[in-house]
């Protein structure tokens, strides 16, 4: 499904994974209220899924599912009587998902409810990794309004007026705010550095888990030798001239399968280490999402200054640029008086100029941020490099000191085998 | 009698053929160290069914006690611990196997490379083409004719199609050295080396197996026709000891087999865990810059450890287990030998039981039937001890050699990967003096 955007969002997160049963339960599982916040005043619900064909962003004919949103006021129905017919229009995901991200960076401390998935994935059978195959079109039109309806229940996000556009109206601003939404100047540097962290993180995650799995292993190998041990010390009992050599090189058997003990644990300092990087790449993550904050804190307040200088011109030259309640309401309700118009343009300058003062600010901020943010990355790395180097170098001290009692424990058996 | 003259001694390390002497020639001077241990000198064609198991008497005690001297010492030098009587004049190989594909079946064949100086051969040398089936026909052969000694075991006849590959490089080279094996003990063996059967089967240019050659010794052609039916009354307890150790021994032989399956599988499954480790280092140097060389060079030391853990378990399987299995089967040999004996033992009392029980009613004198029985209970028994005592040498050679062999797999396994780690230690830590030296720079 192609979509408009998704692509460098601030912090988005797309993919989730309801199973279906999830999703078929949620209206049951969920601690929905009903009654709450906006489900208070309306009732949402995600009614029906349709096809429709159309050009998209990049102006080729494509094929995409369409879900209809029904809301209806809350009422009882009165008695006897049928329930009024709902307000209805029809959305695709991904306008869910503009929806989503506008929250996301709204409200930056709140945990935002996830969507379903974006493509079929995690499938098992190879036919239904279709997008628009029915049974996933169902299970998504559930996860869809199991999201609406978690958003409409939040204490704050039920509240916001977007939300409520995005229920009620065609068209809901959140096109044009998308444009906003995305940081249009990210910095290259920590776009790097947050894909090199997620690497690393991935890459030490399996280190570790394999680690585990060959430590296992080795464990198994070293003390099944132990059995030698027991069965040269039977045997040495039925033996004469053989005896003494199988039972001392039974004793060295037990050695060599003891061994593994200490061996593994020492090993375990090595894995810690590891695991130290593994959880700075979540510190070095939060620093490169700080700064995609600002960074987009700063682009919104540009946005917001370059609107209210818009508003001044319009006011002051009479043109109509921007479309708005305002401009709409004085075009129908007439004009307002010179006397009112020369305050607004006033109360305007004031914003304007609070507005660049608060740019300047926002700027300064973000690029002492960025400065001190990048000195210290520099440090971590070269730490980073030092410390893993040094990790690695007592890995190799480790094995050698291994190998070295491996062959001291065979070479006396070997003594003793000799003396058979 | 003098015995500074090392050529008498047969077992003094390896000598030239035509220095040696034929054991016939050395009779008189041969002694034993051990003295109560009995020879057999291999003359059978001379007196069949008496000669084995005549002692020798010692005339000399104090060059006998030189001889004990000598002899332990040529044994710290060898670790040799060959009867002396043994010879050294019938050298065989067996090599190079080729595969024949014919219309009705593919077999392969072995080359069986013959040196001797013995008379009852008309050549010096031999080199003939045998197959499994033909060494197979010569152990029924030696077990038929000499019933009263232990054959060594022939590797396993039938393997099953599908699960084991008949013509593998390894199955082909694990059966030939087994019948390598098989071929040297019948040849060192004083009396099976001079069995007709092993010399049709190391000359004939055609081996023609339809053509019983009738040359089964007296004591072959009795111990053979022993029926059953006769109940043992008492083994003698030296047999008793052999039959129970045989037991045992058999039992350790198993655990110590299924020890080594079990080390086999955790090894196999240490190496599949150690190939993705490896993999993963490599991945991971790709993200990095510093450290890439570091990184890669891990994953390069982990490979190298795979590959010796590789030769380790190859070696486990393939010369470990064949001789543990091999062992097994030679202890049913020697199992069945003690039967035999036991048999014959039975048959005897039995018989001179009858006869006394006879002479008591009608004064009929014990026949002589019954005396020639006696007679080859103890031939039996004598060539079983001797047997027996050659068995538990070469049994201890083997397993000191066998188990000194895996000594030394495991240490060069350890040797191999110790090498590794300290050059990629090197590396690692010239870089950092140099990272140092450039820092304070």
């Amino acid at each position: 499904m192609a979509d408009s955007g998704s692509s460098e969002e601030v912090a988005v997160i797309c993919n989730t994974d309801i199973t279906s049963a999830e999703s078929e339960n949620n209206i049951i599982n969920t601690m929905v209220e009903r009654g709450t916040v906006l489900l208070r005043k309306m009732e949402i619900s995600v009614a029906e899924a349709d096809k429709r064909t159309g050009k998209n962003t990049v102006n080729m004919q494509e094929t995409y599912t369409v879900y209809l949103i029904e809301t209806r006021p809350a009422e009882s129905v009165p008695e006897g009587g049928t329930p009024a017919a709902p307000d209805t229009l029809w959305r695709r995901y991904s306008e869910f998902e503009l929806l989503r991200t506008y929250l996301l960076v709204t409200y930056p401390y709140i945990i935002i409810p996830p969507l379903p998935e974006k493509r079929a994935e995690f499938v098992w059978h190879k036919l239904s990794a279709d997008n628009l195959d029915p049974d996933f079109v169902e299970r998504r039109r559930v996860g869809l309004e199991n999201f609406l309806l978690r958003v409409a229940s939040h204490p704050v996000l039920s509240n916001d007026k977007i939300v409520f556009l995005f229920l009620t109206e065609v068209d809901s601003r959140l096109k044009s705010l998308s444009a906003m939404l995305r940081v249009k100047n990210p910095d290259k540097r920590f776009m790097g550095l947050k894909h090199y962290s997620d690497e690393l993180n991935t890459i030490i995650l399996q280190l570790l888990r394999v680690r585990a799995r060959v430590a296992d292993r080795v464990y198994g190998v070293y003390k099944v030798h132990g059995n030698y041990g027991r069965v040269f010390s039977e045997w040495s009992a039925i033996e004469k001239e053989m005896g003494d050599g199988l039972q001392s090189a039974g004793h060295h058997m037990d050695t060599y399968a003891a061994a593994i003990d200490d061996i593994l644990e020492e090993e375990e300092h090595y894995a810690d280490q590891l695991k130290e990087y593994l959880f700075y790449t979540d510190s070095v993550r939060s620093v490169c999402r700080k700064h995609e904050l600002i960074q987009y804190e700063l682009e919104m307040a540009a946005q917001d200054l370059t609107y209210k200088k818009q508003q001044k011109e319009e006011l002051a030259t009479g043109a109509v640029r921007i479309f708005s309640l305002k401009g709409m309401t004085s075009k129908l309700f007439g004009q307002e008086s010179q006397e009112q118009r020369e305050g607004r343009i006033a109360a305007l300058e004031q914003s304007i100029q609070e507005g660049e003062e608060a740019i300047k600010e926002k700027d300064a901020e973000c690029q002492e941020f960025v400065q001190k943010a990048w000195t210290d990355i520099e440090r971590f790395k070269e730490q980073k490099d030092k410390d893993l180097r040094e990790a690695l170098i007592s890995y190799a001290i480790m094995q050698i000191s291994m190998c070295k009692k491996g062959i001291q424990v065979w070479s006396n058996a070997k003594e003793c085998f000799n003396k058979m | 009698m003098s015995v500074g003259a090392p050529r008498g001694l047969a077992s003094s390390g390896q000598k030239l053929i035509t220095e040696m002497l034929h054991p016939l020639s050395a009779a008189e001077e041969q002694l034993s160290p051990w003295p109560d241990v009995t020879i057999s000198v291999g003359v059978e064609k001379q007196e069949p069914g008496l000669t084995n198991g005549t002692p020798v008497e010692m005339s000399n005690p104090a060059s006998t006690l030189q001889l004990i001297d000598r002899l332990q010492l040529d044994d710290e030098l060898e670790a040799d611990t060959q009867d002396p009587s043994e010879t050294h004049d019938l050298f065989v190989t067996v090599d190079d196997p080729k595969k024949h594909v014919l219309t009705m079946e593919t077999y392969i064949t072995y080359r069986v490379s013959t040196k001797t100086t013995r008379i009852e051969f008309d050549l010096p040398e031999y080199c003939v083409r045998r197959r499994y089936q033909d060494f197979d026909w010569l152990r029924t052969k030696l077990e038929d004719s000499q019933p009263t000694h232990l054959i060594p075991p022939l590797p396993e006849k039938f393997v099953m199609k599908g699960v084991v590959d008949r013509f593998s490089e390894e199955f082909v080279e694990t059966r030939m050295k087994a019948l390598d094996k098989f071929l040297k003990r019948v040849a060192d063996h004083p009396v099976l080396s001079f069995n007709p059967h092993l010399n049709a089967f190391l000359t004939a240019k055609d081996l023609n197996k339809r053509q019983g050659l009738a040359l089964l010794t007296k004591v072959g052609e009795s111990v053979k026709h022993v029926t059953g039916g006769y109940k043992l009354r008492a083994r003698p307890s030296e047999f008793c000891a052999m039959g129970e150790y045989l037991d045992t021994f058999s039992q350790k032989l198993g655990t110590l087999d299924r020890i080594a399956q079990r080390i086999l599988k955790e090894q196999s499954e240490y190496l599949t865990e150690l190939r993705e480790y490896s993999s993963v280092y490599s991945s991971w140097a790709g993200s990095e810059e510093q450290l890439q060389r570091p990184l890669e060079g891990v994953a390069g030391c982990v490979t190298t450890c795979c590959g010796a853990m590789e030769d380790l378990s190859d070696s486990t399987s393939q010369d470990f287990l064949p001789v543990l299995r091999e062992y097994v089967l030679y202890i049913e040999s020697m199992k069945n030998v003690l039967r035999k004996r036991d048999q014959s033992q039975a048959e005897y009392e039995g018989r001179l039981e009858a006869a006394v029980l006879r002479k008591q009613e009608d004064r009929t004198p014990i026949p002589v039937e019954v005396e020639k029985c006696q007679d080859k209970v103890e031939c039996f028994n004598a060539d079983l001890k001797a047997d027996w005592e050659r068995w538990q040498r070469n049994k201890r050679q083997d397993f000191k050699q066998l188990l000194t062999g895996m000594a030394d797999k495991n240490i060069n396994y350890y040797e191999k990967c110790q090498a590794a780690w300290e050059s990629l230690l090197t590396v690692l830590q010239d870089k950092q003096t140099e990272d140092k030296t450039s820092e304070t720079n």
